[in-house]
């Protein structure tokens, strides 16, 4: 067990994965979303190559509507 | 055509994507405005409504996608968010908006230039949102903005081309596109600035806040036709005193 902050949240996690595993966990599409760990932007193959430490802090960002 | 950073777009209308009811009446106005660039924001995801995916609703070879910084309070938040698109598969065009003051959303012109400069620098096309200032709009061309994009009156108002004296003295002097953007509030509006010569116009809120957004869409379609017609027909001068359109002479029969 292991405690990250996901989008200004603090979120157990059960097991050791992947941004990309946490992403589909929560129902996204890692195609439309971009992740900023640690306040480093990953490049769309990091997502599957990196894996969530205790205490990482994770933002999750996609496009909105917008003027 | 209009082409800006080597990029040709048939309709001169953009188009935001905020503010509309639900995606499907979203989706119907762009399609119904012709538009071939719309803008997107950036956020944080939803978590408690993850299937709500703007990219699952519009698609992208018919929508040409310009990421804003909207939200962004100076240079650094700016271009953080431009990377963030960039990397959300964005492309790498932004329109830059860097607006400190949450109650007039006014650009701050000194951090828009400095942002301008990094985002060049880094590879990126920007598009600046700015006050209608035409020395700005020079520094921002020589800082190598792809267009500069003058605001007619604040995001939102709907109080048309306030701006009208200055904006025409950018057109006037610009080397690229000029792109009217914020506060349109009527297909009028869009058609005075096309008229005064600006290469497209962006509207957003006065389409998706419209009673019915897909007419409206269609009005401003059609507006910003008009007025790029009239532009290139030529309007006649303005004139301070009256002069007749029918002949002065062949009167004698009356007198």
């Amino acid at each position: 067990m292991m405690t990250i902050t996901c989008n200004g949240e603090p979120r157990k996690i059960e097991r050791e994965m992947s941004v990309e595993e946490l992403m589909r966990s929560l129902g996204l599409n890692p195609e439309t979303v971009v992740a900023e760990l640690d306040g480093r932007i990953l490049s769309r193959p990091e997502y599957a190559e990196t894996r969530l430490a205790d205490g990482a802090t994770l933002e999750l960002i996609r496009f909105v509507g917008g003027g | 055509m209009l082409t800006i950073a080597g990029k040709t777009f048939r309709s001169r209308l953009f188009t935001g994507t905020g503010k509309f009811s639900s995606s499907r009446i979203m989706e119907e106005a762009l399609l119904a405005s012709g538009s071939e660039m719309v803008t997107v924001a950036l956020r944080r995801v939803d978590l408690a409504n993850p299937a709500d995916d703007i990219m699952s609703v519009l698609d992208r070879d018919r929508f040409f996608f310009l990421p804003n910084t909207a939200g962004a309070r100076n240079a650094a938040e700016a271009v953080r968010l431009a990377k963030l698109a960039q990397a959300s598969g964005g492309g790498n065009w932004v329109k830059l908006e860097v607006t400190p003051d949450p109650r007039t959303l006014l650009p701050d012109p000194v951090e828009t230039l400095a942002a301008t400069e990094e985002l060049v620098k880094a590879g990126f096309v920007v598009l600046p949102y700015m006050n209608a200032d035409p020395i700005l709009a020079l520094r921002l061309q020589d800082a190598g903005a792809a267009a500069v994009m003058p605001l007619g009156s604040p995001i939102g108002t709907n109080q048309g081309v306030l701006t009208r004296f200055q904006v025409a003295i950018i057109i006037e002097q610009a080397r690229v596109p000029v792109v009217v953007d914020a506060g349109i509030g009527a297909p009028s509006h869009a058609a005075e600035a096309m008229e005064m010569g600006a290469d497209a116009v962006l509207v957003n809120t006065a389409i998706a806040v419209a009673g019915d957004p897909v007419r409206m869409a269609v009005a401003f379609a059609k507006a910003v036709e008009a007025g790029r017609e009239a532009y290139e027909a030529g309007l006649g001068a303005r004139k301070s005193e009256a002069e007749a359109s029918s002949p002065q002479g062949g009167l004698d029969f009356l007198r």
